[in-house]
């Protein structure tokens, strides 16, 4: 049988969304600015790596060329990922993280919640599960993202600059190309239209809350999603694909 | 240990007849077995031996996710990640507990913050050394933890309630991270042979500074009859040394380790190992700052409370800005 590639281009999507960013959160690990932070840090990079598992062994499987989880994520070179640009740009400031987190969180949580429903059971399941601890990343973002900013002077221009740094790449969440259409005419996955709803009105909402403004700017980043990356995501994979590649005859 | 020189109020045990009636009602509750709780009157002493004993032991947690995190990003499997996530993620909790078990002695976790980053207060050696090569993650588990987990069952019975109580959660959290050390030790020791090298590599380096981790010899220990007394401390440091060596040389030898030490030998008559004591000058080096990572380590620490000001003011001004009582904003608005 045909390996089907758009599901199988469509879950590494997913899954190198989680791995990256869960890379990306895991940085922080004993440097935020209280250890209650540490500890939720840590708590979501793990939900992220533990997605990663069920997003990249679902792959691995559709592919059929027997590549596990592992495989995906610690032999691919950066063309072959297939995550947003979001998620890999740097960690900066701890609002800078913040943001980023949310604008994904927002868009994560509407995706998931429709993938519940998908026509593949597989998927369905992956995301039920996905879905409660996304709802919790999300409540939490929103929340921290609202309180500093309408805290201090200072507080409120970080997470305005981080904003405006992280807007241009949003866009690339909502932006179907064929693989996202083919999918959605066969109800593997939603109308992305649709989680554009859901995600600006969660946006617009947590934002004015925040007293934050969406900057005015249109253009939108896009790429990731079919291989073509920033800078960034070769020195993710320098670090993170390290023992794999220097020792490829090792079991861990 | 984790509270390694804890210093007491230098004068040791009192004797009972040099006791107040308020210090013998208290040494006698003590004696009996009852912990003693928050509210209760407590020896000015107690209560600031206990302060420097808990907070040692909170800032070990907290300094303590900076060596293995030094790999979360580089670790060789998904699997494996997520362990060592969950692992450091639980050290932040213990800190949590530690700090509010202090907490309910008088000090507050800013006051303890402000001495671990001048200095004045210490956490354990061990997190001075660093993490080399991915079987130090595996070392630190199976050393380091277990070496902490012997001291800590013995203080789930410390005779101060809160402290207890901290360290019943904890140990339950610590065996499951001595597990997988080990656990990743034996992948390692089953390996190839770069992964064996990486392996005697690790325990040749965490070797002695995890017999250190137990504290100076007893007769060099000027603070522990007190704190003995005070059941604040269960055992002796040479006692608990004495009982990891015996419990990690068979489990060295199962991984087919060479333990670094020429003088390690089984002695019949006493039933247990006789082996090398570790370097105490470079013990005593490394907790008064001098050791491979002391710099590095409290410059982290420092920069992630210096760094992290304007979030943690952020958040107290939202909070004041929304609290039921504040009018500011009412008034603003008119």
């Amino acid at each position: 049988m045909k390996a089907d590639s758009d599901l199988f281009e469509f879950l590494l999507r997913m899954g190198d969304n989680t791995l990256v960013l869960g890379h990306r959160v895991s940085e922080w690990c004993g440097h935020s600015p209280v250890l209650e932070e540490d500890i939720a840090l840590a708590n979501v990079a793990l939900d992220l790596i533990g997605q990663t598992r069920m997003w990249l062994d679902f792959a691995g499987d559709v592919e059929g060329k027997g590549r596990d989880a592992d495989a995906l994520a610690f032999r691919r070179d950066v063309w072959d990922f297939r995550n947003i640009l979001l998620v890999e740009r740097p960690n900066g400031n701890f609002g800078d993280t913040l943001m980023r987190q949310f604008l994904f969180d927002a868009w994560y949580h509407a995706i998931l919640s429709r993938l519940a429903g998908s026509s593949d059971d597989r998927i369905a399941a992956i995301a039920a599960k996905a879905v409660k601890e996304a709802a919790y990343h999300l409540e939490r973002s929103a929340d921290l993202v609202v309180r500093l900013g309408d805290g201090t002077t200072e507080s409120h221009a970080k997470m305005q600059a981080a904003l405006d740094d992280f807007w241009p790449y949003t866009g690339e969440m909502f932006a179907a190309d064929t693989i996202d259409t083919s999918l959605t005419s066969r109800g593997v996955i939603p109308n992305l239209a649709e989680v554009r709803d859901e995600w600006d009105e969660t946006v617009n909402r947590v934002l004015a809350d925040a007293t934050l403004e969406i900057p005015d700017g249109t253009y939108q980043h896009k790429g990731g999603k079919q291989g073509t990356h920033t800078e960034h995501l070769g020195h993710i994979l320098t670090e993170m694909q390290f023992l794999q590649r220097a020792y490829p005859d090792a079991s861990w | 240990m984790y509270a390694q020189v804890v210093e007491g109020s230098g004068k040791g045990a009192k004797a009972t007849e040099d006791m107040t009636p308020e210090e013998r009602a208290f040494q006698q509750k003590i004696d009996s077995g009852q912990k003693i709780e928050p509210k209760e009157w407590m020896p000015d002493g107690y209560r600031k031996t206990l302060i420097r004993q808990i907070s040692q032991h909170a800032h070990s947690e907290v300094v303590g996710q900076l060596p293995e995190g030094n790999w979360i990003t580089r670790a060789p499997t998904l699997e494996r990640k997520a362990i060592l996530l969950a692992k450091v993620q639980d050290e932040a909790g213990h800190g949590l507990y530690l700090y509010g078990a202090a907490e309910t002695l008088g000090i507050s976790r800013d006051e303890m913050y402000e001495q671990l980053h001048s200095g004045k207060a210490k956490y354990s050696s061990i997190f001075n050394y660093p993490t080399l090569n991915w079987a130090d993650i595996g070392a630190i588990g199976w050393l380091v933890d277990g070496a902490a987990i012997m001291n800590q069952v013995a203080l789930q019975r410390t005779s101060y309630g809160p402290y207890s109580r901290a360290m019943i959660r904890i140990c339950k959290e610590e065996s499951f991270h001595q597990r997988q050390g080990y656990d990743i030790m034996m992948k390692m020791c089953n390996g190839t042979e770069a992964q064996k090298a990486m392996a005697q590599d690790a325990m040749n380096r965490f070797w002695w500074p995890a017999l250190m981790m137990f504290g100076p010899p007893d007769a060099d220990s000027v603070h522990s009859a007190e704190s003995m007394a005070w059941k604040i401390k269960i055992n002796t440091n040479d006692e608990l040394r004495q009982k990891f060596v015996d419990q990690t040389v068979p489990q060295a030898e199962y991984l087919g380790l060479t333990i670094p030490d020429e003088n390690l030998a089984w002695n019949e008559e006493k039933g247990s190992y006789d082996f090398t004591d570790p370097d105490w000058d470079e013990f005593f080096q490394v907790i008064s700052g001098n050791g491979p990572c002391n710099a590095d380590r409290m410059r982290a620490r420092v920069r992630a409370w210096d760094d992290g000001e304007w979030f943690r003011d952020g958040l107290s001004a939202y909070a004041e800005k929304h609290s039921a009582g504040n009018t500011n904003q009412g008034v603003e608005n008119v």
